[in-house]
C-alpha cells in the first residue's frame, strides 16, 4: 500500500515484446515533453530569445554598423534629392528620412517595445491577481464592488483617455506603461476572478478553513498555487497587446517621445509625407518586427496554455498498425488463436 | 444461440503516456433474455469494453470479434452502428442528470429517438412515448411527456432514460451502472422495473455495476474484470457462494455485509490495481493475490473450465477453507464514557434572497438532539438531500445554526469567535468525501498534513517533518513520500493522507462525511480498517456520515436515521437492524442487497483446461 506510484516490472528477459516500464513523470517533465513536441511553440521561443538578444545587445549593432541610432547620416544615407537611400551594404536595412539607420532604430525600438510589453503586463498581471483574488474569494459585496469597478474600466474609450492624459502630463515613457497597465489589469482580473471562485468552494479550501486557517494563508498558500497556470498564460499573452497598444501610442505622438526609437514611432515616421511611397523599408521593416514579436509572443501564450492545461487533447490513433492488426485477426482467429 | 457473443476482444488506447491496454482478449456470450453482469473496480475496463462494442470509442485499437444477431459489431461501419444504436442496442447511462438534455422536453428527446430509426407520424411516435413512459412507472404520462428534465427526480429521470432505451423494443439493453447515482430506495425501484421490463419484453440486459450484492440478486451470469482481462466468469448463483477466483473471493470478503460482524476488521486486497500502461508476464492479479506462488508470477494462468460452467483465469483451486469470515466479536459498552459532543435542538433555515421583495426560507435542519460519547462511533445515514452532511458541518462549527446549541467538550461553539474559534478547531476535524477534491493539488504532500502544525504553531521546521512522517507511518502511507503532489497517489493513499491531516492535533471529535463512498470495495476495507485501527489505539472519536447501510452497519456502535433534516430513529447498531422501528429505516433496511453468503462448493470439479495468453491476438497482428 506504500509504492504504487511507480509500477518497477520484474524483469522478462526472455519475452522483449512485453517489456516497457511504466514510468511516473512529474508535471514539469510531461510540460517539457509537450512544448519539445509543439514546433510552432519551439520557433516562437526561438524567436523571442533571438529578438531578447537583439534588443539587449542593441549598442553592440550600433558599433558593429557604426550608426549611433539618433545620428542623421545626410551624406550617406540620401540621395543628392533628399530621399531615403534603401538596403545597401551600408544601411543593411535601409535609411529613414533623416538618414537615420533603420537597423540600429530597429534594435532600440525593440528594447522600448520588449520593455513596455514586459513591464506593463507584469504590472498589469500584478494589480489583475490581487483584485481578481480578492473578489472571487469574498463575494458578496466585495465581488459587486470590484466587478463594477472593473466594468467601468473596461468601458473607458481608450484612446480618447489617453489623448486627454498625454495632452494634460505630456508625453513619456512612464506614462505609456501607466496608460497600458490601466486599461489591460481587468481582464486578467476577470480570469482569476472567475478561477477564484471556483477554487473558493472546493473541499480542499473547506478542509483549510476547518484547520482554523485564516483567508490570508488560503488566498496565498491555497488558492494562488492553483492559479499559476492562468497567471503565466495570461500574462504571457498580455506582452503582445502591450506591445501593439506602445506601437498605437507612439504611432499617434502620444507615447515614446522623438527621436528616441520606436517602432510605432518608426511607423508613424514613415507615414508622415507619404515617403513609405518612395522608401518601402520604412514601413515593411518595423512592420514585420511588430508582427512577429507579437505573433510569437501569442504563439507562446497559446502553446503554454496546451502544455500546462492539455485539457481535451486527442491522440491520434495509429491508423496504419490498427488496420494491419485488425485485417490480420479476421484472417487468423476463425482457425482458433490460443485464447479460444 | 446466444445474442451477442465477444470472443477476444482486444483494446488498446493510445494515449499520451503510452498505450493503455484497456482490455485483453475477453470473451463472454449473453443468451438472450438473460441478465449479464460485468463486474469490476473502477479502471477494470467494464465500461470500455461496452463503448468499444457500440462503436463509442474513436481512436482505439480493437481487435477480435463480437457477434451480434450473427453479425460482427467490430467490423460495421460507423452508419450501420448508428442505425444499430437504439433501435437494436439500448443504453442506460450512471448519470441521468446528464444524460437527458436540460433545454429539451423529455418528450421530445424520445421522439427524436423513435423518428431517427423509424418512418412513423408524430403523432404516432408521442402515442408510443406516452405508453412506454406509462410503462416505466411515470405517473400522468400524458401530461408530464412536455416536462424539461429538472421537474423530474433522480429517480424519475432514470426511469425515463430507460422509456428511452426500451421504447423501440430492442432486443438488448446495457446499462452502466444504472443505479449507482441514485439513493438506495430507489436503486432497488429502478431495479425491479428493469427486471419487470425484461420479463414483459424479453429484453437482454447487460448491467455493468461495482456493487457485488446487486448482481448477485439480479444477474444470471456475471463476468468478473481486473485491469482489463477477464478473470472469472460463471453463473451469478455458483460465483457469489463459491467463488472460483481468488480475487472474487477477495472482493466479497471486502464488501462489509450482514455476515461480517461490526467491529471486526474486513479482509482488504492488499495493494492497489496495477497500471494499465504495463503489462506483467504472470498473472495480471499476483500482486495482490493473498495465495501468490511463484508460479503466478512467472507464467500467464490457463483458463480452468468447471463443470458448473464457471471459468476463471488462475493456476490454483480455491480451497474451503478459505470461505470463512473472521468471528463476530462482542461490541464494547460505550454507555458511561463522557460525551464529547452534545447537540440540542439544533435547527437550520437556509433564506433564499430573491432580488425583489419575497424572501424563501428552507428549513434543513428542524431540531436535531444527539450525543456522542468519547471512543464511540456514531454513524448517521440517510438519503442525498435530507441535511446530515450539513449538520455535520454544524457541528464542525463551518456553518453556525439558526437556533440550538452544539457543545463540544463543553464548551459551546458557536458563542466563539476570533482567536477562541481558531482555538476550537483543535478539537474537531472533518475527513471529506472526495479524496481527489480535499487535497491541494500545487501543494506537498508533507505541507498538506503539516498544515495544522503550522497553523496553531505547534511545530515547526524538522521537528514539523519529523511529526507528520510519524503521522504518515501510522496511517500507513510510505514517509519517505514527504515530498510527493497529491496526484502522484491513488484514491485509497490520498484518502490515508486527509485521516493523517485530521489526526495532526489530536481532535477529541473526528468527522468522516462518506469517507468511503469514492472508493472501491478493495480499497474501502483498507481504509475502513484503518478506521477502526487508529481508533482502538488512540481512542478516537468518530462521527461517520454515509449513504450506505452495509459500511455504517460495519463501522458504528450508534446510528442515527435522519430523513427531511429530522432524526426519525436513533439506536444501537445492533438493535437498529434486527428491529428497525421507524417505516423509513425499514424502507432503507428492506433496500439493502447482500450477496449470498460464502459457502463453498467442494463437489465442483474442473473438467478442463485451457492455455490462455493476454497478447494472443496482437502477438498474429504484429
Amino acid at each position: 500500500m506504500t509504492n504504487q506510484t511507480t509500477h518497477p516490472k520484474a524483469p522478462s528477459a526472455d519475452n522483449g515484446k512485453i517489456s516497457e516500464q511504466v514510468v511516473q513523470r512529474s508535471s514539469f517533465e510531461l510540460t517539457m515533453r509537450r512544448i519539445l513536441k509543439d514546433p510552432a511553440l519551439l520557433t516562437a521561443v526561438v524567436f523571442i530569445v533571438l529578438l531578447t538578444l537583439f534588443a539587449v545587445f542593441a549598442p553592440l549593432v550600433a558599433y558593429w554598423t557604426g550608426h549611433d541610432p539618433n545620428t542623421q547620416f545626410r551624406e550617406t544615407g540620401m540621395s543628392p534629392f533628399g530621399l531615403p537611400v534603401g538596403p545597401n551594404h551600408e544601411f543593411l536595412l535601409g535609411a529613414d528620412q533623416l538618414g537615420r539607420d533603420v537597423l540600429v532604430r530597429l534594435a532600440y525600438g525593440a528594447r522600448i517595445s520588449l520593455a513596455v510589453g514586459v513591464l506593463a503586463a507584469l504590472a498589469s498581471a500584478l494589480i489583475g491577481i490581487t483584485i481578481g483574488m480578492i473578489s472571487g474569494f469574498f463575494g458578496g459585496w466585495v465581488d459587486v464592488v470590484l466587478g463594477r469597478i472593473m466594468d467601468l474600466v473596461m468601458s473607458v474609450p481608450f484612446l480618447l483617455c489617453a489623448l486627454a492624459l498625454v495632452s494634460v502630463f505630456g508625453p513619456s515613457l512612464g506614462l505609456s506603461i501607466g496608460v497600458i497597465v490601466f486599461f489591460s489589469w481587468t481582464t486578467m482580473g476577470r480570469v482569476i476572478r472567475a478561477e477564484t471562485a471556483s477554487l473558493t468552494k472546493r473541499e480542499f479550501i473547506e478542509a483549510s478553513r476547518s484547520l482554523g486557517a485564516g483567508p490570508i494563508s488560503i488566498l496565498i498558500r491555497d488558492i494562488l498555487p492553483n492559479l499559476s497556470v492562468p497567471i503565466i498564460v495570461y500574462t504571457t499573452m498580455m506582452i503582445p497587446s502591450s506591445i501593439v497598444f506602445e506601437a498605437t501610442l507612439s504611432f499617434l505622438g502620444l507615447g515614446i517621445t522623438p527621436p528616441t526609437a520606436s517602432w510605432g514611432g518608426m511607423l508613424a515616421d514613415a507615414g508622415a509625407n507619404s515617403v513609405y511611397l518612395v522608401a518601402w523599408w520604412l514601413v515593411i521593416f518595423p512592420g514585420i518586427a511588430l508582427l512577429t514579436s507579437t505573433l510569437a509572443f501569442n504563439i507562446l501564450g497559446d502553446g503554454l496554455r496546451d502544455a500546462l492545461d492539455p485539457k481535451g487533447r486527442r491522440i491520434k490513433p495509429r491508423k496504419k498498425k490498427s488496420v494491419l492488426s485488425g485485417w490480420l485477426t479476421s484472417r487468423k482467429t476463425p482457425e482458433g488463436g490460443p485464447n479460444q | 444461440m446466444p445474442l451477442i457473443e465477444a470472443h477476444n476482444v482486444t483494446i488498446r488506447i493510445p494515449t499520451e503516456d503510452g498505450i493503455i491496454y484497456a482490455a485483453n482478449s475477453i470473451s463472454f456470450s449473453v443468451e438472450a433474455g438473460e441478465v449479464f453482469g460485468i463486474a469490476g473496480e473502477s479502471g477494470s475496463g467494464k465500461s470500455v469494453l461496452m463503448q468499444a462494442i457500440t462503436g463509442l470509442l474513436p481512436g482505439a485499437e480493437i481487435s477480435g470479434e463480437v457477434l451480434f444477431e450473427g453479425r460482427d459489431l467490430l467490423k460495421m461501419s460507423q452508419q450501420e452502428l448508428q442505425a444499430l444504436r437504439g433501435s437494436h442496442i439500448g443504453m442506460v447511462f450512471q448519470d441521468p442528470l446528464s444524460s437527458l438534455h436540460p433545454y429539451f422536453t423529455i418528450g421530445s428527446q424520445i421522439t427524436e429517438m423513435i423518428h431517427a430509426h423509424s418512418k412513423v407520424s408524430a403523432a404516432e411516435a408521442r402515442a408510443m412515448t406516452v405508453d412506454m413512459l406509462g410503462k416505466v412507472g411515470i405517473e400522468n404520462a400524458e401530461s408530464r411527456f412536455d416536462d424539461y428534465p429538472h421537474q423530474f427526480s433522480g429517480g424519475m429521470r432514470q426511469r425515463v432514460m430507460i422509456a428511452m432505451a426500451l421504447v423501440l423494443h430492442p432486443p438488448l439493453i446495457i446499462a452502466d451502472e444504472p443505479t449507482t447515482a441514485l439513493d438506495v430506495t430507489v436503486q432497488m425501484q429502478i431495479m425491479e422495473l428493469l427486471d419487470e421490463m425484461r420479463k414483459s419484453f424479453g429484453t437482454t440486459i447487460i448491467m455493468i455495476t461495482h456493487d457485488l450484492g446487486l448482481l448477485a440478486n439480479i444477474a444470471d451470469h456475471a463476468m468478473v474484470m481486473y485491469a482489463g482481462t477477464r478473470l472469472e466468469i460463471g453463473a451469478t448463483r455458483g460465483m457469489f457462494s463459491a467463488p472460483t477466483h481468488p480475487y472474487t473471493l477477495g472482493l466479497l470478503k471486502s464488501s462489509p455485509s450482514s455476515e461480517t460482524a461490526q467491529g471486526t476488521n474486513l479482509v482488504p486486497i492488499e495493494g492497489n490495481p496495477p497500471s494499465l500502461l504495463d503489462r506483467p508476464q504472470g498473472c495480471i492479479f499476483a500482486e495482490r493475490c493473498p495465495d501468490v506462488q511463484a508460479l503466478c508470477r512467472s507464467t500467464y494462468p490457463p483458463v480452468q473450465i468447471y463443470d458448473d460452467g464457471a471459468e476463471a483465469l488462475c493456476h490454483f483451486v480455491p480451497g474451503d477453507k478459505d470461505m470463512v469470515l473472521p468471528a463476530r466479536a462482542a461490541s464494547p459498552d460505550h454507555a458511561s464514557r463522557p460525551i464529547v459532543v452534545d447537540v440540542q435542538d439544533v435547527r437550520l433555515t437556509f433564506t433564499a434572497k430573491s432580488g425583489f421583495g419575497k424572501k424563501r426560507s428552507i428549513e434543513v435542519l428542524k431540531g436535531i438532539d444527539l450525543q456522542i460519547r468519547k471512543g464511540e462511533t456514531f454513524g448517521l445515514v440517510g438519503e442525498s438531500g435530507c441535511g446530515k452532511s450539513t449538520l455535520a458541518r454544524v457541528i464542525a462549527g463551518l456553518i453556525p445554526a439558526t437556533s440550538g446549541e452544539v457543545t463540544l467538550d463543553s464548551v459551546p461553539i458557536h458563542s466563539v469567535t476570533g482567536e477562541r474559534w481558531r482555538q476550537m478547531r483543535r478539537h474537531v476535524q472533518l475527513v471529506f468525501q472526495d479524496p481527489v477534491g480535499s487535497l491541494n493539488p500545487r501543494r506537498r504532500v508533507g505541507a498538506i498534513i503539516g498544515d495544522p502544525f503550522r497553523i496553531h504553531n505547534v511545530a515547526h521546521g524538522e521537528e514539523q517533518k519529523r511529526q507528520v512522517q510519524e503521522l504518515m507511518e501510522m496511517v500507513g502511507l510510505n514517509p519517505e513520500h514527504y515530498n510527493r503532489f497529491p496526484s502522484e497517489f491513488s484514491g485509497g493513499q490520498r484518502q490515508r493522507i486527509g485521516i493523517a491531516r485530521a489526526l495532526a492535533i489530536k481532535p477529541s471529535l473526528i468527522i468522516f462525511d462518506e469517507p468511503v463512498s469514492a472508493l472501491d470495495v478493495s480499497i474501502q476495507a483498507q481504509i475502513l480498517n484503518l478506521m477502526h485501527e487508529l481508533q482502538r489505539d488512540l481512542n478516537l472519536t468518530y462521527l461517520f456520515i454515509s449513504h450506505d447501510l452495509s459500511v455504517v452497519r460495519h463501522v458504528c456502535d450508534k446510528i442515527a436515521v435522519m430523513d427531511a433534516g429530522q432524526i426519525v430513529e436513533l439506536n444501537e447498531s445492533d438493535r437498529l437492524f434486527a428491529d428497525p422501528q421507524h417505516p423509513f429505516t425499514c424502507k432503507l433496511l428492506s433496500a439493502i442487497k447482500d450477496p449470498p453468503p460464502l459457502a463453498g462448493n467442494s463437489d465442483r470439479r474442473i473438467i478442463n483446461t485451457r492455455p490462455a495468453s493476454p497478447n494472443a491476438v496482437m502477438m498474429e497482428a504484429v
